[in-house]
């Protein structure tokens, strides 16, 4: 835009003025045009989605196709339309208050993600802090092996871990020959295994952004604390964690909100006991078909995860705000 | 330059026309069946008799079709849910029914198994049925010897009993996560009509099953075939076909894990698989004439053969390989075959009461 209106100043003043509004407003649709890009995006995938499952949370389950009522449509004209509307009722959201165990089963998965997040943040930590600290020419290749495992289908990566933790698998055996333990462990079906598998499979989304802001870290400030007699662990805790800081808050919301409607790992890993929100809804959806209701229990999951993420942004933005 | 680009880009979009077109007049149907459950030589049979195209693919949950045919424009001709399901898609309006006089092949099939999937397609106007099982025990014959003293299983009392399940618990218990299968099962040990949709009654077999639910190691609808075969459990409840597929890896795998199954003597829930045209199918002549195919005595007998499922197909019998057809737990004699029981869909509400009650069972909330 600058360089637009540097040209047209230059020019004679008779045309500079059109010109200049001309480019200016050329240069400013293309701005805007690049900000409309990702709004568009949100609004095809996320928003008209989310009103669809919105509609669907507040209609009723019915044997017809698709399983719900009302379905919207001009069919009756405008009038037919707010009449379909009237039907919409929040039942389904009043439902859910009265068993307790979709509370019980959000509050099961958050808990479950919340304790895979710490285990996940303990297990990166240290891998990405290696990675920042090794020497520039091996970076990418330790880059590459975080990554690596996303070449191989999530599915069986999972999968492989029955085979390595039932009783008479690869872990088991290795401890029995060892002589480590004289009965084979029972991980596979535990909430240990859930939790080996979502640490497991999370991990690279863990260790990248972490990567990323450890190593943009200045290692000149160490360097100060320890000429100033500042021991090793204190100078972590003062400088370099807090430094990570937007690394390890990233990298904790990519584990989190995942981790929170987790279905596959669970159902291959965990025990029939586990009961999470992922498997609720599957019920919902697959077993009693209700539509309407595994899309209330999909909206609340959505607000639950969503609002304390955008107050926690809003207090961020508050306290710079502060501190300026 | 650019009104090359242009014509390049016209020309090409009209010559993708053209091939669109040339394309349409193949004739194709499009077929959506359970994966592994057909000799894959047929579908190559068939289109060298018929010339039709089939598009074959597969799904591993009768709730992964159900949902795609209630989303509708599924793109499929030929379907094959199962009986329970298949009701309930047809009160949906999810099916067409068939043109009989387009079936001639119909006559091959086996009243004893029509007569049952009248209760979920009464008249069988909407479907044919493709296989037919039965939901029992599936056991690794030398560790239940070891944990019972005994390898005859033929009873219930093996599941439904605390103190016998109590001993294979170590060894491993898995149970199908369906209600629909094992809610019933329950029923039928108490005395009581598998049918059932009393809440009284639908409670009495909740508390057979919390009562044995210690002993259970996972409610899993597939994991079994590979826990069975490899040895990792020592009895599942499951369905017929699976266990077979089980029962054969072991033999492959030859780590000496033999695998048995067993229709208990106080009656097994027997399901079906069925064939049936989804009302917006687009190639509905060609669907027609790949069912006809499939009702063909040598043709279902060669799927029978390979998956090890029993057919509906009366006709195929003398087809089938003997070993097979003289397996009682594939082919139960007539006697047992009183036994079996199907089971209706349940209604809305019903379901709701099952799935809570089943959750409760399984998760113990």
């Amino acid at each position: 835009m600058s360089n637009a209106a540097v040209t047209a100043a230059s020019a004679s003043p008779a045309t500079s003025a059109g010109k200049s509004i001309l480019a200016r407003l050329g240069a400013a649709f293309v701005g805007r045009l690049v900000i409309i890009i990702p709004y568009v995006w949100l609004l095809f995938f996320f928003l008209i989605p989310f009103i669809i499952v919105f509609k669907i949370s507040l209609s009723q389950t019915a044997i017809a196709m698709p399983p719900y009522t009302p379905v919207l449509d001009f069919s009756g004209g405008i009038s037919g339309f707010f009449g379909q509307l009237r039907q919409l009722s929040i039942d389904n959201y009043v439902w859910l208050t009265q068993d307790a165990l979709y509370f019980n089963a959000y509050v099961t998965s958050l808990i479950i993600a919340a304790i895979s997040t710490v285990l996940t943040l303990l297990v990166g930590y240290p891998i990405a802090y290696g990675m920042a600290r090794a020497p520039a020419t091996i970076r990418p290749t330790l880059l590459m092996l975080v990554i690596l495992p996303f070449w191989t289908s999530f599915l069986i990566r999972v999968y492989a871990w029955i085979g390595i933790l039932k009783p008479e698998g690869l872990l088991n055996q290795l401890l029995l020959a060892t002589g480590i333990i004289s009965q084979p462990l029972i991980i596979l079906n535990t909430y240990t295994a859930i939790f080996i598998g979502i640490v497991y499979s999370y991990l690279p989304f863990m260790v990248l952004p972490l990567y990323s802001s450890l190593e943009k870290m200045d290692y000149s400030l160490i360097e100060a604390a320890k000429d100033l007699g500042c021991p090793p662990t204190s100078a972590f805790w003062k400088i370099t964690f807090p430094l990570s800081l937007p690394g390890v808050i990233a990298g904790c919301l990519l584990v989190f909100i995942p981790a929170v409607g987790e279905f596959v790992i669970p159902d291959l890993l965990g025990g029939s006991q586990t009961l999470m929100i992922g498997k609720t809804l599957w019920n919902e959806f697959f077993a009693n078909r209700d539509w309407p209701v595994s899309s209330a229990v999909a909206v609340i999951l959505l607000l639950l995860l969503t609002v304390p993420i955008m107050l926690f942004q809003q207090a961020q933005a508050r306290a710079q705000e502060q501190d300026k | 330059m650019i009104r090359k680009a242009l014509w390049l880009s016209a020309t090409s979009a009209f010559l993708t026309l053209f091939a669109v077109g040339s394309h349409a007049e193949d004739r194709v149907v499009n077929v959506f069946n359970w994966s592994d459950y057909i000799d894959s030589s047929i579908i190559d049979d068939f289109t060298k008799a018929t010339g039709i195209k089939v598009v074959y693919d597969t799904f591993d949950s009768n709730e992964i079709l159900e949902t795609k045919l209630l989303a509708g424009g599924s793109g499929y001709d030929v379907v094959v849910p199962s009986g329970n399901f298949l009701a309930r898609q047809i009160q949906a309006g999810v099916f067409q029914k068939l043109d009989k006089s387009k079936l001639p092949n119909i006559s091959n099939m086996w009243d004893t198994v029509s007569e049952r999937t009248a209760k979920y397609d009464p008249g069988n106007e909407y479907s044919i049925n493709y296989m037919w099982g039965t939901v029992g025990i599936g056991y690794n014959i030398k560790k239940v010897q070891t944990a019972l003293g005994t390898d005859k299983i033929d009873s219930w009392d093996v599941f439904f009993n605390p103190d016998s399940l109590a001993k294979l618990k170590d060894c491993g218990v898995y149970v199908l996560d369906s209600p629909a299968d094992i809610i019933p099962a329950a029923l039928k040990y108490l005395g009581l009509d598998p049918n059932s949709t009393s809440p009284d009654d639908i409670a009495k077999a909740e508390e057979a099953l919390l009562k044995v639910r210690p002993y259970i190691r996972k409610f899993h609808s597939s994991e079994y075939i590979n826990a069975l075969a490899n040895g990792d459990i020592c009895l599942a409840v499951g369905w017929s076909g699976d266990v077979f597929q089980a029962r054969n890896r072991a033999v492959e795998a030859k780590q000496g894990v033999e695998i048995g199954y067993s229709v208990p003597k106080e009656g097994a829930q027997m399901w079906f698989d069925q064939m049936a045209i989804p009302a917006d199918a687009p190639h509905v002549a060609e669907a027609l004439e790949f069912i006809n195919y499939m009702m063909k005595p040598e043709v279902i007998a060669k799927s029978s053969n390979y998956v090890l499922y029993a057919n509906g197909n009366k006709a195929s019998q003398q087809f089938i390989d003997k070993a097979l057809l003289d397996d009682p737990s594939v082919y139960p004699d007539a006697e047992t075959i009183k036994k079996l029981y199907t089971v209706s869909p349940y209604d809305p509400k019903t379901q709701r009461v099952i799935t809570r009650t089943w959750t409760k069972i399984v998760t113990g909330q």
